[in-house]
């Protein structure tokens, strides 16, 4: 079999969910069903989402994953993912995080777009996404899996919602006219001590390459992209592991800083 | 010219293009009497079917802009076509030189508008002040004509050669650069092949969309707003051949590139 039905997908969502019950990580979908494709990965993805809207929860974006030749060598794939996000995974800019809503988690900087416009698929190219952008901040993701170990293929962390966790977004606005997004900067800090750097360009080359990416991929999925929503535009650098008591600190070049730190 | 002699002509250089196969020019020994007017009509007749094809327009282009090439070609007014979507590629992305016929660059400044723009008697003050953004392009030009060879009908019913155009990321406040004095370098490889300013075009490129408006405003159409219009070539066209590596920098606003592959 290499689709799923609405019982499958039901059952590989709440597996993935009850991650939270036992408190630790689970095992991949793919050891559940070898066979499941991409395409069953999303459809467990938006049904999981779909259940949490359902309960309260709002969407206020999107985030793409996978945007770094590095990552998409490891998983040994040839494009990008994407995940959505919901107002219960912002934080503020310096906010602490528990550890208690955490399994496994890593952070990313990252360069977020806001919307203007909305933006729907095929078709929409790089330019189309600056016209659409009303402002860019700088961002923290802050991933985590719940699968055991991250033991992940593509379609395990699709269907796990690109292993979003939560995300910190600056204050600093910029608007597309003030900074050249594929040379932006960037130097992440943990506990104050430099740990990387990245650019703009890590983003497949440009960061709203990677947003057009999203919309154009969303259309297959009849969602779009919708003027006020945030878009986690891919990793700069390489993600860093934590553990209570850190703190985790990017500067950007004409964006400033954002940060977080965790506790117990 | 009646509907018939303009879908036969209209065909001959449609064809051309979906053939990559050059063509005599229409002057030649079809129809050698084709005035301006006659011109822009095959070029509707083209739009129209593109669009039917099910392809979108992204944004007008203009031509002939330089006062050598109105020199030249013996005229007073530039000249439009329209950039389809079909023809967009992206930054720093690759085209195959297959897809074309004798393709040619040129640097441009594009220009986004925030507001519609509807003649007569637009300036270019007015056009600044209507202007949201200006960004770095390259125009990819591949005239179905033998040679780029033709006269100023020819190329207004092949939509004045349009067949690409790459759009940089570097969008800029008009107020933040001066355009006429903007320096330009189209390089291959590395080796600045062409270069100029951007009084280059019409001595502003802001001058080329003031023309433009007023131009449709004869027809009862405006230049609308969000849509990138190219402004046209601030230096000479250059010849593209496979392994081409092609950057276009402007002073004070970035850069634009892409790569050419068999």
């Amino acid at each position: 079999m290499n689709k799923t039905n609405v019982l499958d997908t039901k059952m590989f969502s709440n597996h993935l969910a009850n991650a939270w019950n036992i408190g630790e990580g689970v095992q991949p979908v793919t050891a559940l069903n070898p066979d499941l494709h991409v395409d069953d990965a999303y459809k467990i993805q938006l049904y999981t989402i779909q259940q949490q809207v359902q309960s309260g929860q709002t969407i206020t974006g999107k985030k793409i994953g996978l945007t770094s030749k590095s990552m998409q060598t490891m998983l040994g794939v040839g494009e990008p993912d994407f995940g959505h996000l919901l107002d219960g995974m912002e934080l503020k800019n310096g906010d602490s995080l528990s550890f208690k809503k955490l399994l496994q988690p890593k952070v990313e900087a990252e360069i977020a777009f806001i919307l203007k416009e909305d933006l729907v698929g095929p078709n929409i190219t790089s330019f189309d996404v600056l016209l659409a952008t009303d402002y860019i901040v700088p961002a923290l993701e802050i991933v985590d899996s719940r699968i055991k170990d991250w033991e992940i293929t593509l379609v395990d962390t699709v269907a796990d919602n690109a292993s979003s966790g939560f995300y910190v977004l600056g204050e600093n606005r910029k608007k597309i006219t003030e900074v050249d997004l594929k040379q932006i900067g960037m130097a992440l800090y943990h506990n104050d001590v430099l740990q990387n750097t990245g650019v703009g360009a890590a983003a497949l080359g440009n960061p709203a390459k990677c947003v057009a990416w999203l919309a154009n991929k969303l259309a297959d999925y009849d969602v779009a992209l919708k003027a006020g929503e945030v878009v986690l535009s891919g990793a700069l650098s390489a993600t860093i592991e934590v553990k209570p008591g850190d703190r985790c600190r990017a500067k950007f070049a004409e964006l400033g800083e954002v940060a977080v730190s965790f506790t117990e | 010219m009646n509907h018939h002699l303009i879908a036969e002509l209209t065909e001959y250089v449609h064809n051309a293009e979906k053939d990559k196969k050059e063509i005599e020019k229409i002057t030649a020994q079809l129809y050698p009497t084709l005035t301006i007017e006659e011109a822009y009509m095959i070029q509707e007749e083209l739009i129209k079917q593109k669009l039917e094809q099910g392809y979108k327009i992204v944004g007008p282009k203009m031509g002939i802009t330089s006062e050598a090439k109105m020199k030249q070609m013996n005229v007073k007014d530039p000249i439009y076509g329209y950039i389809f979507d079909y023809m967009i590629v992206e930054d720093g992305d690759f085209i195959s030189l297959s897809d074309y016929i004798h393709p040619k660059v040129e640097p441009e400044i594009g220009f986004v508008l925030g507001k519609d723009l509807e003649g007569p008697n637009i300036t270019v003050q007015d056009v600044l002040d209507a202007t949201e953004y200006v960004f770095p392009a390259i125009e990819i030009i591949d005239s179905r004509y033998e040679n780029f060879n033709f006269t100023l009908p020819d190329v207004i019913a092949d939509n004045t050669s349009a067949r690409g155009a790459v759009f940089g990321t570097n969008l800029r406040n008009p107020e933040d650069v001066a355009l006429d004095m903007v320096g330009v370098t189209l390089s291959i490889n590395g080796k600045v092949q062409a270069l100029g300013a951007g009084a280059a075009v019409l001595g502003h490129p802001a001058n080329s969309v003031a023309r433009y408006a007023n131009m449709i405003s004869r027809k009862g159409q405006k230049v609308k707003a969000g849509q990138p219009i190219l402004t046209g070539g601030l230096t000479e066209a250059i010849r593209l051949s496979a392994g081409d590596f092609v950057q276009v920098k402007l002073g004070g606003i970035g850069e634009v590139s892409f790569f050419v592959k068999k």
